[in-house]
């Protein structure tokens, strides 16, 4: 059970500006059917170029029908200018709040605005597409986008950042270049939230730490790779020098760098020893079980 | 308002007789079934006659009958004290649209050397038995395949996979968390030789499971302890809870055929008519081996979180396998196991009955769910233009 504010219930439960504007100055687009929400606003401006009227239709949960509701509330009246200012935060503030895992409802209005302001700067013929480099390919979530989440509500985790935008959400394979973003971002930051101190600070023996980096692996790592179609296995340890190689999807996969740098090495940092670092057994990853046909 | 409460596979309302029976048991018959003394010993009689009652009900010896915390407790225990008692073996077989008790328990093991093989099910939720068979191999310790999906009602052919399972010299262990109280069952005929139960699914309190155990089943503790449970699983026995289960079983078993014929009417009327009055909505699910209370419905277009607050308006309990009631971005396991398109995934909605339920209650609901659904479907981008 979500627990919302009386202000997210009475939007969804008598939401305001429903339906499409005939004729609308600007159409936004946003979602989709499989993504589970989708946003379709419209508005007209009156002579003035202020928002005369604003009406929304939306497929989702009851949060994305009243962010959707206030959303049209909120900018009517504004001059364009003003509304490309409208920031989720405010969207979300506004109901009073959201639960965290439903922020992206608040995400998706804005989203929906900006789509409809930029309609109306190209005179109707320009559709929403996605700018930037695709992150998260199971929710089609781009680099610019994860970004903007990140600065305009100063995330810190990459839990946040999939409450916020969904990025991550899935299967789960990006959840290292999204701490990369977050670290780029918000630098030391993000560094005092993610990075843990390692449970077994003392000295450990060879076989202990071999033993715990295998299950870190085995309990941290794999179920990731997994979902991708892809799988992780223990070569060797020298030192602290660990040596894994790749199977399956991830082998081929261009993201390989990123997954080995951010999500192996950050995690064997913070199970097992932060002075371990990881290093790819090429020869072994070309395989016969690696070739798909 | 009034609760409408159809979300019984979740759980169930404590049957006023199992209320009734249990009650001694707290302030005033408290004595701990291990004591020597007879204010103890006789709740240890009482234990007894309810593992009888129980025993009745499932076909088989009470001494095939362990005690536990939960329903995925009993699941924990059967698939890990298998692999306890045959350590040479390394694989296990489930299915993708197991509940998480047992699904989970078998992803981990992955992680410590286990080969684990998921067989699927097709469009409507029927496992692919020649898979299955053709997965049996000689390193296979045991074989878990749920009775009936909670989601979705999709009864599985379980004696004939037993059958299968153990003419191979294979453990087979079923999760009939769903399925008791609703299905006959007659365990001394069958080949089954591990069975989940979980009591607040049948009209028991919460926090009482039973691992059914075949007499000659190999099985490693999975509770270590007291002597309780004939040494399988310690720990003091929560004695109302397993008491009031045994009452249950004992209604179950009285009422069996004319209570489920009666749930089966009032399922299929409400069924009928939703799917009668709003346009673009299917059943999930097989609808030739269901359980009798269960109807998962797809409805096009809208989002099931959204359809179920609707329906709480109204004092109408139900779930959905969208991905916003879980909380996870993605909708139910089991649904995709099947196929259903996301946008279905996304609108679907489960009604589970019991007896406790009414006509009234479904014509009260028959009323309103065209009322949300057309509500619903006014703001939704997707639903196509009239012409």
């Amino acid at each position: 059970m979500w627990e919302y504010t009386d202000k997210v219930k009475d939007h969804f439960f008598n939401p305001h500006n429903v339906g499409e504007i005939e004729n609308p100055d600007g159409v936004g687009e946003v979602g989709s059917l499989a993504c589970g929400d989708a946003l379709k606003l419209t508005f007209k401006l009156d002579k003035d170029g202020r928002i005369a009227d604003a009406k929304f239709k939306t497929f989702g949960c009851a949060s994305a029908i009243a962010t959707s509701s206030v959303l049209t509330e909120i900018i009517k009246g504004m001059t364009l200018e003003e509304a490309a200012k409208v920031t989720n935060k405010d969207i979300a503030d506004y109901l009073g709040g959201l639960p965290e895992q439903k922020m992206h409802c608040s995400v998706m209005g804005k989203e929906a605005l900006e789509a409809a302001i930029e309609n109306y700067h190209t005179g109707g013929k320009k559709k929403h597409e996605l700018k930037g480099k695709v992150v998260c390919t199971c929710f089609g979530v781009t680099e610019d986008e994860i970004e903007r989440v990140i600065r305009e509500n100063d995330l810190t985790t990459v839990e946040q950042v999939t409450n916020y935008c969904k990025a991550g959400g899935g299967c789960g394979g990006c959840r290292g270049e999204i701490e990369k973003i977050i670290k780029n971002i918000q630098g030391d930051k993000a560094g005092q939230v993610t990075e843990t101190q390692p449970r077994w600070a003392g000295k450990l023996t060879n076989i202990q730490k071999i033993q715990m980096i295998q299950q870190t692996i085995n309990e941290q790592i794999r179920p990731a790779l997994r979902e991708h179609g892809g799988d992780i296995e223990l070569i060797d340890v020298e030192g602290d020098k660990v040596i894994v190689a790749f199977r399956g999807m991830c082998a081929q996969c261009k993201l390989t760098e990123f997954t080995m740098k951010d999500v192996v090495e950050t995690k064997l940092r913070e199970f097992v020893s932060d002075k371990l670092f990881v290093e790819e057994d090429k020869d072994s990853t070309q395989q016969p079980h690696n070739h798909r046909g | 308002m009034k609760t409408i409460y159809f979300d019984n596979n979740a759980t169930t309302k404590v049957a006023d007789e199992v209320l009734e029976e249990i009650k001694p048991y707290f302030c005033k018959l408290y004595g701990n079934p291990s004591s020597m003394h007879n204010f103890g010993g006789q709740v240890g009689i009482k234990i007894r006659e309810a593992r009888e009652k129980i025993a009745v009900l499932l076909g088989c010896d009470p001494s095939e009958i362990i005690f536990t915390g939960c329903g995925t407790e009993s699941d924990n225990a059967a698939i890990k004290g298998t692999l306890a008692a045959y350590p040479d073996k390394h694989k296990v077989i489930t299915t993708r649209v197991e509940h998480p008790a047992v699904l989970s328990v078998c992803r981990d093991l992955e992680n410590h050397g286990y080969t684990v093989v998921e067989i699927p099910v097709d469009r409507k939720g029927r496992l692919n038995i020649d898979q299955l068979a053709e997965s049996l191999t000689e390193d296979t310790a045991i074989v878990t395949v749920m009775y009936a999906n909670n989601e979705t009602g999709t009864i599985f052919p379980i004696e004939k996979i037993a059958e299968m399972v153990t003419g191979k010299g294979i453990v087979f262990h079923t999760d009939a968390v769903q399925a008791v109280g609703k299905i006959p069952l007659n365990l001394s005929k069958s080949a089954i030789d591990l069975l989940s139960i979980s009591g607040h699914k049948l009209h028991a309190p919460k926090g009482v499971g039973i691992l059914y155990v075949r007499k000659g089943t190999r099985l490693a503790p999975f509770m270590l302890g007291g002597h309780q449970e004939s040494g399988r699983r310690a720990g003091t026995e929560n004695v109302p809870g397993i008491i009031g289960l045994g009452r249950a079983c004992e209604l179950a078993m009285q009422n069996f055929s004319e209570e489920n014929k009666k749930v089966r009417q009032l399922r299929d009327k409400l069924e009928k008519s939703i799917l009668e009055k709003c346009p673009d909505c299917m059943v999930n699910g097989d609808p030739e081996n269901r359980l009798p209370n269960t109807s998962n419905i797809s409805f096009e277009f809208i989002e099931g979180e959204a359809i179920l607050l609707m329906l709480d308006k109204f004092g109408i309990c139900a779930s959905s396998g969208s991905a916003c009631t879980s909380g996870s971005l993605e909708p139910s396991h089991v649904l995709r196991a099947m196929g259903v398109p996301f946008t279905a995934a996304h609108g679907s909605i489960r009604f589970s009955l019991s007896r406790y339920n009414t006509e009234k209650e479904v014509d009260y609901t028959i009323e309103k769910i065209p009322e949300i659904v057309n509500k619903l479907r006014k703001l939704s981008p997707f639903v196509p233009k009239q012409t």
